[in-house]
């Protein structure tokens, strides 16, 4: 069962050949077996899960339940899910249980989904390979010494080694597509506005989106329909109808305009990643799309903005964990003082409290002009170049990460390299567009993924070009090697 | 050396909306700690922010009360800093882009003349919540049910030159906002607060002087007090060759002493930046218009009009209209009693002296604007006297009759004004009668002794009629007795 898609488990429900408190099960014994190995999951959420598999069952056998009823997913664990541990894999959440659920969660669950449990995830979403989680980094199914990539590690991982059908996450910089990449997955970052950031702990409000990581552009679709709505809880939302995005999956591409720029294809690229993007777009050429040349100018400067815009806004955002009413407290604090520093000093690990103090900085009086306010102006030429591109373009095409997923700790000493993974994917959060990874083949045994961004809240357009292109290769089938026959988690002998 | 002083207030005023600024918790006062904050007003993880739109316009209506500029694109920025009672570690407030630009207030001073204060601009913000640091051994407790009550800051200009000033200035902008309904005026529960900017300088100078901030100030009395305590504090280093120290003060009521809390090298960095959580609001004209549209009656032409509707005296008027409340009593009552001046007299007189003795606001009087109204037409067709009209104002005070009627408290105090000549002629005869000593030293007293004796007869027949004697009738009679007994000697 775990290697059919949310397409194919649709059937498969409908049909009765399985249950959803059987597929359920299934996925809890997958994950009790096989995770240690990845460590993909912070909590796994049992009883809830089974609770609602149960429901679902029951509105599958009434015939009134739409795609995602009896689906089991996971959710990143930065969505409030309520009654459920929501930690952001930090230690200043270790102990937060939300009485609320983040809207997408809702939407989820309305739809009759099932919740598996929650992702691990770099802390506070704030990291490119998960290695910043509380709860110790997640591997890579594919290569077990690789990192996920992050900071939706945890969901990419437990998606690709079907842990999960599906799972949420979200994308402040690349956090959803870069883990996609990594591990061999479609993963959507909608345009800003289009997802509610209602429950989502946020980390760079106005870079954060929320989307899912699934193993095609169909599954993708239908999440989408679910996860996308307007919400008036988050006054960002913008109200637009969502469309279904399964509906335009299998329009012609004849005539379609990619857009290739030049920006994204020169030095710092891997050579084996470049090929397998040219061959993508090869492929593309096949199916009736033309390829064009466009300028993204400013390219080079989306890392310094985003390193500062992203920093400052999550420097405040984070100011609420003080230890006074959630979350980690210091023990017996002197006084208030004691409390803020010693609280915040033991819950935030080592990235986190470098970019409050990144952000700290840059908002500081006699420092705003010259970074805050700079790159805000950076962030608005970024945003015309795209717009510009888009005037002869319907997508743009290029690579999502300069390399496949790279060592566990390899680059954990040095932050800028680290940054720098995120070159191809922030100019789109900084732009506030939508954009998608898709694998497109391999280099040795790590998936290589092409990232396709799409004008404003153009994610059907995304969808549909993602879905022919794997309508007509199978890069998206291959699976990780996940060795089945790892220990039970069944413990030693006390 | 002659010294001037320099005033300028910043005023906060709660706004008077059923729900939080961001939140839709509610904003009522007095209920049990934290049990109107929700998971938005408490910071918890995920929330977001919502706008409440009612915010906007009241304060768009203060704006235009004010003769300000409206901003039509309205900017929220985050102002951070620690504090327990700040959820967020942040205050949503605005900076840059505020909601209201400059604007100006006419205030009217001891001698008659007006003056203009001009308002730098006024913007919208959320309150913060309270820390409690009593009854909680030694710790602090934070409640906080008024975190996320929105507020009006309004920044004036440096106009007010003593305390006089600052006071009819936040006077008059008390009466604006309750006018307008946007606050409750609440001054005890801390609808409006004052930090007050004082300097002082040489007379003639132009530079300004070395100010302070004395913040938190909850009521008229204590600003006129904190004003001249730090008027005269810088005063007095000034003269003894000192220097003033930029700082922010408290002012003690209770103690009638103030103290420095922090000075501005401890000041935060607050580190300002445009709040992503709320987009920046337009206002566009139709909205702005459509406000203007609505916008009730506010003190100053409500002066104008009771002048010219009721003929009242110009300070008459001016107390009547102040506040809205008050004015809605006085026309309540006047519209039933037909007498302007005589219901002018007992709002300014009786009723307040009562409301005021008991800490009262006249939405609480225990007399309606109807009861008052009976109570005057009694008077003005002489079923009582003056006299009489306190007595029954006592019981419907005290609620002595459960129905409230002034005619049945006129009956069952048997309070009947005696008017009926031939049975005050008859009393007249009989005082004239009985005192025939005092009528001898009337009648040999000089014409302009005359008047103030009569009060000696008019006090006998008083007496015994029990006070039910129409006085005024009973004068016309005795005159007339007394010039015939004189002219017929």
């Amino acid at each position: 069962m775990h290697h059919q898609t949310i397409a194919e488990l649709v059937t498969g429900l409908r049909n009765k050949a399985f249950s959803s408190t059987e597929l359920t099960q299934h996925y809890l014994a997958r994950i009790l077996t096989l995770d240690s190995q990845f460590n993909s999951y912070i909590t796994i959420s049992e009883e809830q899960a089974l609770a609602d598999a149960k429901k679902a069952d029951e509105r599958l056998a009434k015939g009134n339940a739409g795609d995602l009823c009896g689906i089991p997913i996971a959710h990143k664990d930065l969505f409030c899910t309520k009654g459920i541990r929501t930690s952001c894999a930090s230690k200043m959440l270790d102990n937060f249980i939300p009485p609320y659920s983040a809207t997408i969660v809702e939407n989820c669950a309305n739809a009759g989904a099932v919740t598996l449990g929650k992702t691990n995830m770099d802390e506070f979403a704030m990291g490119s390979s998960n290695e910043s989680s509380f709860y110790g980094p997640t591997k890579n199914p594919w290569n077990t010494d690789c990192v996920p990539g992050g900071s939706s590690g945890g969901s990419a991982a437990a998606v690709a080694a079907q842990l999960a059908v599906a799972a949420t996450g979200s994308d402040t910089g690349g956090s959803i597509r870069q883990p996609a990449s990594f591990c061999g997955l479609t993963g959507l970052k909608p345009s800003y506005g289009r997802v509610s950031r209602w429950g989502m702990v946020a980390y760079a409000s106005s870079l954060d989106q929320a989307g899912p990581i699934t193993h095609t552009a169909e599954d993708a679709a239908i999440m989408m329909n679910t996860m996308a709505s307007f919400d008036s809880k988050d006054s960002t939302s913008v109200n637009k109808s969502v469309p279904d995005y399964t509906k335009t999956l299998n329009d012609s591409l004849n005539g379609l305009r990619i857009g290739i720029p030049d920006e994204y294809f020169q030095e710092g690229l891997d050579q084996e990643v470049a090929t397998l993007i040219q061959a993508a777009l090869a492929e593309y050429k096949k199916l009736g799309a033309t390829l064009h040349s466009v300028s993204l100018p400013h390219t080079h400067l989306a890392v310094p903005a985003y390193y500062v815009i992203a920093p400052a806004e999550a420097s405040t955002n984070l100011s609420r964990f003080d230890g006074v009413r959630y979350g980690h407290r210091c023990d017996n604090p002197r006084d208030v003082i004691d409390l803020y520093k010693r609280s915040r000093e033991q819950g935030f690990g080592e990235e986190v409290k470098h970019r409050i103090l990144i952000g700290t900085y840059a908002l500081s009086v006699g420092y705003y002009d010259a970074y805050y306010r700079k790159a805000q102006q950076v962030r608005r030429l970024i945003k015309q170049d795209f717009i510009e591109a888009f005037k002869s373009v319907d997508v743009i095409a290029g690579p999502v990460t300069p390399t496949p997923a790279f060592s566990l700790g390899a680059k954990t000493k040095d932050p800028v390299s680290m940054y720098l993974e995120d070159i191809y994917t922030l100019p789109t959060n900084l732009a506030g567009l939508c954009g998608i990874s898709i694998p497109c083949g391999m280099s040795g045994n790590k998936p290589v993924g092409l990232q396709l961004t799409g004008h404003y809240f153009d994610e059907a357009r995304l969808l549909n070009v993602a879905h022919q292109f794997q309508q007509h290769t199978d890069h998206h089938t291959k699976t990780a090697p996940v060795n089945s026959l790892t220990k039970p988690l069944i413990l030693s002998n006390t | 050396m002659e010294w001037e002083t320099v005033i300028g207030l910043e005023v906060h005023v709660q706004l008077a909306t059923k729900s939080k600024i961001f939140s839709g918790a509610s904003t009522r006062f007095g209920a049990e700690p934290n049990t109107q904050a929700c998971a938005i007003d408490l910071a918890m993880p995920g929330t977001l922010p919502v706008a409440n739109e009612k915010a906007f316009r009241y304060a768009v209506m203060f704006g235009l009360a004010t003769h300000a500029e409206i901003g039509q694109r309205s900017v929220f920025e985050r102002k951070n800093y620690f504090y327990p009672d700040l959820p967020k570690g942040y205050q949503t407030t605005q900076l840059d882009e505020p909601i209201v630009g400059p604007g100006s207030v006419e205030i009217v001073l001891d001698d008659g003349t007006t003056k203009s204060i001009r308002i730098h601009h006024a913007h919208l913000e959320e309150d913060a919540g309270k820390s409690l640091h009593e009854d909680f051994h030694g710790m602090s407790g934070i409640d906080l049910n008024r975190a996320g009550t929105p507020l009006i800051e309004i920044v004036s200009e440096p106009d007010m030159s003593n305390a006089q000033e600052a006071v009819a200035y936040a006077k008059k902008l008390h009466s604006i906002v309750t006018s307008l309904g946007i606050c409750d005026g609440e001054m005890s529960q801390g609808s409006m607060r004052f930090d007050v900017n004082i300097s002082v300088r040489m007379k003639g100078e132009e530079a300004l002087g070395t100010r302070t901030e004395t913040k938190n100030l909850n009521s008229f009395k204590f600003m006129e007090e904190a004003i001249a305590l730090e008027v005269e504090r810088q005063i007095d280093i000034l003269e003894a060759g000192g220097v003033i120290t930029q700082e922010t003060r408290l002012y003690n009521g209770d103690t009638k002493t103030a103290r420095s809390m922090r000075s501005k090298e401890d000041a935060n960095d607050y580190r300002y930046f445009p709040c992503p959580d709320l987009l920046p609001v337009i206002l566009d004209d139709d909205y702005i218009d459509s406000i203007r549209a609505q916008l009730p009656e506010l003190p100053d032409a409500r002066q104008q009009r009771f002048i010219s509707e009721y003929q009242l005296s110009e300070y008459d008027a001016a107390i009547l209209s102040d506040n809205t409340q008050t004015a809605i009593f006085f026309e309540q009552a006047v519209v039933i009693c037909q007498d302007a001046k005589l219901t002018a007299n007992w709002i300014m007189g009786e009723l307040s002296a009562r409301l005021n003795a008991e800490e009262k606001n006249i939405t609480d009087s225990p007399i309606s604007p109807e009861q008052l109204a009976n109570l005057i037409e009694r008077i003005k067709d002489n079923t009582i006297s003056s006299k009489m009209a306190k007595e029954v104002f006592n019981a419907l005070w005290q609620r002595e009759d459960k129905y409230g009627s002034v005619d049945a408290i006129i009956k069952a105090k048997g309070l009947k004004q005696v008017s009926d000549s031939s049975a005050l002629e008859a009393m007249v005869d009989e005082v004239i009668a009985n005192n025939e000593a005092q009528i001898n030293n009337y009648r040999n007293a000089t014409p302009d002794k005359r008047p103030k004796m009569l009060g000696y007869f008019v006090g006998q027949i008083m007496k015994a009629s029990k006070g039910q004697a129409n006085p005024k009738i009973i004068n016309e009679i005795l005159l007339k007795k007394l010039n015939q007994l004189i002219n017929n000697t």
